[in-house]
């Protein structure tokens, strides 16, 4: 959910935009990171584990425990934390390693 | 390979204040930030701070981030680079870096590291499930994106962290369940304490949580109380409703670039972890890294602001800025360090950087 009023802060949001969550479209803002714009849309679970498949969130929020990695726009391993999102951006929960194709097609 | 003065790694508190300080007295500065946001903490510390006037005691950390960054922005000869990851350094002084997703090589004559610090874990059944955050990430949804992390959260720590930032979600209107800490007393101001005993919210020392549950994500936890020994009392169980369990149980410094680095590491409990030994001047047993801020040790913004300060400056003169007026600023920042660090509040930072000081 997102905050409207505040007793201290003012929050001016940039233009909307949409992103997709495992094909499911949600509006996002200019200016925000993938993980605020799936908190709000009340996303917690993000990905999976590797070995055991327990349901992985976001922890540090500041690009540093690894917990919220996920694939962007193809792109696997991606720590959502500190990503910002845009227009027409893709996001899926990673299952596993991560596919290293993305690199060499880049 | 690019030629460089002086490399500060980290824009949070100590990071801007060495920026400055080095830019004040004319060094060629380059800033690296790993997020695209500078500032640091600062940028999600609503309340006004205490300390001296010195270091804007009774302004708010958002708006001291923003003060340093306009001082900063007039230096022509600071340079500030976000997005951008520090990799490593090697034995000639080079450091790869990972700028926006290029790599490149800096070479550096001195380097301030002021990577801050992290949230620390703890230990129960299912503390790896969506809903168990850091204090830091509560901050971050919450006064930097303006989301609500969750509708009802049990926070753990009694500290000035989790104190704070129990206020602040309450302040956006998110429920806090309860405050627990293990140990026998609040840890934290309390001036903090007060506000939110009279909002309604128990505070539960000598407890501590057993699980949280859920299969998705958190929908409670287990809370049991914990005897003289700290070891759990059978029988003392309660089950508490909550979609979030916040921990503010300390932080560590993020020193691994310390440890790439090679400087001498000690490990100092009351310091939060390991972090690098250092003189007066804030120098590692590397010559020309400097240290400033949590990853030199855990305690407050307003001495990581000090210490920048500090850094900057003796990295600065090592070049050969600044006269005698830089002599004389760092006998005054060494002053104002003593004065933050006074008194039975500072008894664990003294203790500790009594064990990590070279001379």
């Amino acid at each position: 959910m997102r905050l409207e009023e505040h007793p201290i802060l003012n929050f001016s949001r940039g233009p909307k935009l949409t992103i997709a969550f495992n094909g499911q479209r949600l509006e996002a803002f200019e200016g925000e990171t993938v993980a605020a714009a799936l908190h709000a849309a009340g996303v917690y679970h993000l990905s999976d584990s590797h070995n055991l498949h327990r349901p992985r969130g976001l922890f540090c929020a500041i690009g540093q425990c690894s917990s919220c990695m996920m694939v962007v726009d193809g792109r696997p391993n991606v720590k959502i934390c500190i990503t910002k999102v845009h227009e027409g951006m893709t996001v899926e929960s990673q299952k596993g390693k991560g596919d290293l194709g993305w690199y060499e097609k880049k | 390979m690019v030629r460089k003065e002086i490399v500060i790694v980290g824009g949070g508190p100590a990071g801007l204040c060495a920026a400055l300080q080095a830019g004040h007295l004319g060094a060629q500065v380059t800033l690296l930030e790993g997020d695209d946001l500078l500032g640091g903490q600062l940028v999600k510390q609503t309340h006004m701070f205490f300390g001296s006037e010195k270091q804007h005691a009774g302004t708010r950390g958002i708006d001291i981030a923003a003060m340093l960054l306009e001082e900063l922005r007039q230096l022509p000869n600071v340079e500030i680079k976000t997005n951008v990851m520090v990799l490593g350094r090697y034995e000639d002084g080079s450091v790869t870096i990972d700028d926006n997703d290029r790599f490149k090589v800096l070479h550096p004559q001195k380097m301030v590291i002021a990577t801050g610090a992290g949230e620390k874990m703890l230990a129960f059944p299912n503390n790896d499930l969506p809903g168990v955050y850091g204090a830091g990430a509560v901050q971050t949804l919450m006064n930097v994106y303006g989301v609500k992390p969750a509708k009802r959260v049990l926070m753990v720590g009694a500290g000035n962290i989790g104190l704070i930032v129990s206020y602040q979600l309450m302040q956006a209107g998110v429920e806090v369940a309860a405050i627990l800490d293990a140990s026998p007393r609040i840890g934290g101001y309390l001036v903090h304490a007060a506000k939110i005993c009279r909002a309604g919210v128990p505070i539960l020392v000598r407890h501590s949580v057993k699980q949280a549950l859920g299969k998705e994500s958190v929908t409670g936890a287990v809370i049991q109380q914990l005897d003289e020994k700290w070891q759990p009392i059978a029988g003392t169980e309660q089950t508490i409703e909550c979609d979030a369990i916040c921990l503010a149980v300390g932080l560590t410094p993020f020193a691994d670039l310390l440890w790439q680095c090679g400087c001498d590491m000690k490990f100092i409990p009351e310091l939060g972890g390991h972090t690098a030994v250092r003189g007066k001047d804030m120098q590692t047993s590397v010559e020309g890294i400097y240290i400033a801020g949590d990853v030199a040790g855990i305690e407050e913004a307003s001495s990581a602001m000090v210490e920048g300060y500090l850094a900057g400056l003796n990295a600065a003169i090592s070049l050969g800025y600044g006269g005698e007026e830089a002599k004389k600023l760092k006998n005054e920042y060494e002053i104002q360090l003593n004065d933050l660090r006074s008194g039975p509040v500072g008894e664990k930072i003294r203790s500790g950087l009594s064990k990590v000081s070279a001379n």
